[in-house]
Order: C-alpha cells, then sequence, then structure tokens
C-alpha cells in the first residue's frame, strides 16, 4: 500500500496537465484533484499507526531501496494529506479566475508526490531525489502568477533552494565515500563502528546548512517571506503549512536522529538555531505591514519552536534523560501539527481577506468583524491559537515544549520560549486591532463576502485549531504523539524495522 | 588526494560565483559549477586507480571481481543528479529570461520590487 501515496499524485501529475492539452475542463480538474487528495487522506487514517517496510523490486535493504513507515511518517503522511485535502478545497473556488489550472493541479499533485517520498523513503539518495521533486514544483509554483514580483520571489526562491540541494547531495557524498551505504537505517549501523570519523562530522554540518536552507532557520531565511507572500493563496498555505517541516525539519531530523545517531554537538547546534530563528523571526515580523508577509516571517519564527524542542530532545538523550528527551520530541512533534493547522487557516484566511477587500495591506484594511462576520471569527481563533492563548492548540504545544526546557534543566531556552510568545500575542494583537476592529475603509467585494467555498475550508481548520487540543490528554497523546517521538529516539527500534535484525 | 581537492576548489568557486556576482547569468553559472563539483566528486568516491569497469564476465570470482571493479552506484546516482540538475537549469534560465522581460536588466542590485 505505502508505494500509492507516490504513485497516485506522480500519476495526476502527469496526467492533468496532459489532458488540458485536448480539452479545457477547468471544473473537472480540480474535483478530480479533491478526489485525490481526499483518497489519500483516507487512506493514511487508515494505514495510521501502521508500522512496516516495502521493498521497491523486491529488493532486500541494505542494497535495494525501501518506504518506512514507522510513528513518525505515519503523523506525517496524515498532516499532508489533510491540509492538501483542505488547500485543494479551497483551490476550487480561489482559483477560478486563473488559466491554466491543468498546469497548476499537476505541480500541485508533484509536489504532493515529492513530499509524501520524503516522509516514507529509508534511502538518503531517494530522499534528496524526492527533495527535488517536491522542490522544483514548488518554484514553479510561486511564480505561478508570472507577474514580475512573483518571477523574482520565485528566482530568489530557486537560487537559495538549488544551492541548499548541491550541500545536501556533497553531504550525500561525503557519508558514501566514509560508509559506504545509503541506506538510513545501515547507515546508522555502520556510524556507531566509527564514531569520530572527521568526513562524518563534515557531512552533518552539511546536512545542517542544506536542510536549513530548505527549512529557512535564520541565517537562511531571507527567501522565505518573498516566495510565501508570492505564491498563489494555497501554495502558501501548502508551502508555509507542510512544505517546509516536510523538507525541512522532518529530514533533517531523521537523518540525524535515526541516521548519524546523534553526533556530538549537532543537537546544541540545532537548539540555538531554532532559538535563534524564533526570536528574530518574531521580531522582524513585528514590523510588517502585509499581511502575508507577517505570515511567512510568523512561519520562521514558529519553525524555530518545532526545531528547539527536537534538538532539545537531542541535548537530553545525550545527558540520559530518556523520558524528558521524549516529552521535548512529543512537543516539538505537536507544534509540528498545530503549526500546519493553524498557519494554513491563517494563509488561506488572508487569501478570503484578500478577495473581500482587494489588498492585504494592514494599514489600508480593517473592519473585518462587521464586514464578515464569519471571516473575521475564523481568523480571531487562527491568530488566538498561534500566539498560544489556552483553550486553542497552540498553547497546549507551547506547555509541552517549556515543561520539558524547565524539567531538562535548560532555564535560557524556557526563558526565550516564553519571550518570544510575548512578542508572538503582540504582533498578532496588532493584527486584530487593524484588521479585526477598527474602520471598514476600500470597496468591499459583496459576492465574495458569501461565498460558501472560501468559508468551509476555514471553518474545517478553525475547528482542528480547537479540537487538536485534546492531543494534550495522556490517553490520546500516547496514541498519536508517543509513537512519533519514539521513532525519531530509539534508533535501534529504526534499524530493527528496516533491517530485520 | 589532489583530485578530492580540486572538487572541493570547484565547489568553493560557483558558491563564490553565486554569493557575490551581480549578474543573473553568473549566478546561474555558479549553481551549475556547483553542481558539476559534487558530480565530480561523487565519481571520484567510487574511483579506483586503474579499475575495471563494473561488469561480471564468465569465468571472474566474486571475491577478484570485487577487488579490481570500481564501485558502479556513485555512477548511478551521477547519472540521477545530472537528470534532476537539467530540470533546475532550465527553470533558472527560463525565469531569467521572464525576469529580463520584466526589468530590461540581469543586474540583481537593480531587480528588487520585493523588499524585507
Amino acid at each position: 500500500m505505502l508505494p500509492l501515496f507516490v504513485a497516485i499524485p506522480l500519476g495526476v501529475g502527469f496526467l492533468l496537465p496532459l489532458i488540458e492539452e485536448f480539452r479545457d475542463r477547468t471544473r473537472l480538474f480540480s474535483l478530480f484533484v479533491l478526489l485525490e487528495t481526499g483518497g489519500l487522506l483516507a487512506l493514511s487514517l487508515i494505514k495510521f499507526g501502521d508500522k512496516g517496510i516495502y521493498r521497491m523490486g523486491g529488493w532486500a535493504p541494505p542494497f535495494g531501496i525501501n518506504f518506512v513507515q514507522d510513528g513518525l511518517s505515519s503523523l506525517i503522511l496524515v498532516v499532508i494529506s489533510g491540509i492538501a485535502f483542505v488547500t485543494t478545497l479551497f483551490a476550487i473556488t480561489y482559483m477560478k479566475e486563473y488559466e491554466n489550472l491543468g498546469k497548476f493541479y499537476g505541480l500541485f499533485s508533484l509536489m504532493l508526490a515529492g513530499m509524501y517520498g520524503v516522509a516514507l523513503t529509508g534511502d538518503i539518495f531517494n530522499m534528496y531525489v524526492y527533495l527535488e521533486v517536491a522542490a522544483i514544483s514548488s518554484y514553479a509554483l510561486v511564480g505561478f502568477n508570472r507577474g514580475a514580483e512573483e518571477i523574482e520571489a520565485s528566482f530568489k526562491y530557486l537560487i537559495m533552494g538549488a544551492v541548499g540541494s548541491v550541500f545536501i547531495l556533497l553531504g550525500i557524498a561525503l557519508l558514501y565515500g566514509s560508509v559506504g551505504s545509503l541506506n538510513i537505517a545501515d547507515i546508522s549501523v555502520k556510524v556507531s563502528e566509527l564514531p569520530d570519523d572527521s568526513f562524518i562530522v563534515l557531512s552533518t554540518a552539511l546536512f545542517i546548512v542544506g536542510f536549513g536552507l530548505k527549512a529557512a532557520f535564520i541565517p537562511f531565511h531571507s527567501w522565505l517571506p518573498d516566495a510565501h507572500s508570492s505564491a498563489p493563496t494555497p501554495i502558501s498555505a501548502m508551502l508555509s503549512g507542510v512544505l517546509i517541516k516536510v523538507l525541512g525539519i522532518y529530514a533533517l531530523a531523521r537523518l540525524l536522529f535515526n541516521g548519524l545517531n546523534l553526533p556530538g554537538i549537532a543537537p546544541s547546534i540545532l537548539t540555538w538555531i531554532g532559538a535563534g530563528s524564533m526570536f528574530i523571526g518574531g521580531m522582524l515580523a513585528l514590523g510588517q505591514k502585509d499581511l502575508k508577509r507577517l505570515l511567512a516571517y510568523s512561519s520562521i519564527s514558529q519553525m524555530g519552536y518545532i526545531t528547539l524542542a527536537v534538538g532539545m530532545g537531542g541535548i537530553l538523550i545525550g545527558q540520559g534523560k530518556p523520558g524528558i528527551a521524549t516529552l521535548a520530541l512529543m512537543g516539538g512533534i505537536f507544534h509540528l501539527v498545530n503549526h500546519a493547522t493553524y498557519k494554513s487557516l491563517l494563509f488561506l484566511f488572508s487569501g478570503s481577506v484578500e478577495k473581500i477587500f482587494g489588498s492585504r495591506d494592514l494599514s489600508e484594511i480593517g473592519g473585518l468583524n462587521s464586514v464578515s462576520p464569519v471571516s473575521g471569527a475564523v481568523g480571531t481563533i487562527g491568530t488566538l491559537s498561534i500566539s498560544g492563548v489556552p483553550p486553542f492548540n497552540g498553547f497546549w504545544s507551547k506547555l509541552v515544549i517549556v515543561i520539558a526546557a524547565i524539567w531538562g534543566k535548560l532555564y535560557p531556552l524556557a526563558g526565550i520560549i516564553l519571550f518570544t510568545s510575548a512578542i508572538t500575542l503582540a504582533y498578532y494583537l496588532k493584527v486584530q486591532r487593524q484588521l479585526f476592529m477598527g474602520k471598514s475603509t476600500g470597496n468591499v467585494s459583496e459576492s465574495v463576502k458569501t461565498s460558501a467555498g472560501l468559508y468551509i475550508p476555514l471553518l474545517i481548520l478553525a475547528i482542528c485549531c480547537i479540537g487538536l487540543g485534546l492531543l494534550y490528554l495522556p490517553e490520546i497523546r500516547g496514541i498519536v504523539l508517543k509513537p512519533a517521538a519514539l521513532a525519531l529516539q530509539e534508533g535501534s527500534e529504526y534499524t530493527k524495522l528496516v533491517l530485520g535484525l | 588526494m589532489l583530485t578530492y581537492l580540486l572538487a572541493f576548489i570547484l565547489f568553493a568557486v560557483g558558491l563564490y560565483s553565486v554569493i557575490n556576482k551581480r549578474n543573473l547569468i553568473k549566478i546561474i553559472m555558479g549553481v551549475i559549477i556547483m553542481e558539476h563539483a559534487v558530480n565530480a566528486f561523487l565519481i571520484l568516491v567510487g574511483y579506483r586507480m586503474s579499475g575495471e569497469a563494473p561488469i561480471v564476465e564468465e569465468g571472474v570470482s566474486i571475491s577478484e571481481f570485487l577487488s579490481t571493479a570500481v564501485d558502479p552506484l556513485p555512477q548511478a546516482l551521477v547519472i540521477t543528479s545530472i537528470v534532476i540538475s537539467l530540470g533546475v537549469v532550465a527553470l533558472m534560465v527560463g525565469l531569467a529570461i521572464r525576469l529580463y522581460q520584466h526589468y530590461g536588466t540581469f543586474d540583481i542590485t537593480e531587480i528588487r520590487k520585493l523588499r524585507g
């Protein structure tokens, strides 16, 4: 069943542009893609919690390529499929006026195929190939509007992304040169036999830089605000909600925890990069006027939380505190799921705001609560979740991360997390004041105000924002988050699953 | 050892070009040079002095084959990576043409509508 996750979107991705050459049936395309993502969502929910391995062409690992499903990849599959489904639902109405929809949905499906591949594969070169499939289609999607700014953002993203990919490939080459294997589980076995190899250290550094460029950690972040704010809105939601997580932090964590057995100071580097991204991203978001750019900077900041929690898990494993390490990793993964829901909610919301007012400049628009109460309510839920106000999901994941930091006696980190939460609250209060309250200015499009196609996806995500807080309950946490955290923490379990030792 | 070093120097030349040049075409060439440097390095990883093509012939024992043949896996990887870089370069050049149509220049410092 596992190859279906890659095969279905890959097939659809090539089929749709081909059909478009002969017949222009926009409506059918979007319904077809909705069916595709819905089917994948159902498949990922059915397969949730399974553990298994699929051998390509029947070659046993470490020789052949294999797909691995464990606790973490199950969760990532559900996140990708869920956000993709809601985004497609939104795109049906939002993308109506665009041309070349066959190519749009084709690239969208290819991006999905790449992300599923990264989430499932157990082979580093194969991971690189899927990463490039997802990345190249996202470069093209960012420039899909073909205006001057979109092309500029796409080019910037493409250059940074290509440099990142080259770093990753060099890291893979060095790793292959020193251990002679490409299978992640097999690498883990061989690395533990030669712990102090300088080439492995070098390739770890290259991986951190390469995946850091893809995930927009703070010294490498300059492309993200441009790319994420220039892309068509459904794509912004996909990029910020899922792509930077799967291509960046998930792939890096998989390699560091399961492949390289957490070499030396790598977890502390990751932690401090995370802390820096969190703080500086938040500070930069404070000064933004464009709603989408503000959300993009806030993505950098929120990715910092996830990176910090994952790095902290690594540090605590090194200190021999496995219980607290599990808690930290669970916090990071919980925050990943939460950020995927509320950031795609906020990006889709910004798209509907742009449709209503014809602008995204916060100094020009205002009074949303009186213009469109539904949209205002949904946006309020999103902003409250992301700033960590108690009943919503963002609060619970931040709480878990802070508790892990305090129990692990990493007090400076706990301080930075709390301070950044305050900054996050500050810039979302600014959005609240200017966008939701305030006076309605500019022309309001009456037809959009009541369009159900734009609001149903937002409502679904808003319900998720409230409902996902339940993951904090120990019973549910034990089923969903704990297997995911343990998949990273127990490297030997992964090796056992893949190699069957 | 010297050849490994040369691959790294080539990599550094490409990186310098991407970071320091103002012309879009030179930046694109920098990325291409980096990709080629990594491809060359991958080939070197599997290279063996006076090795043979990795094809098993009749009458050759496996241990003898392993001690003479070069490692075929990096070569397969390089073919894949060349195909990927073809796609990336095609997209880069296409975008550069579009940028030229919009801005009338290849100078990266004059292409600045987005500010951050």
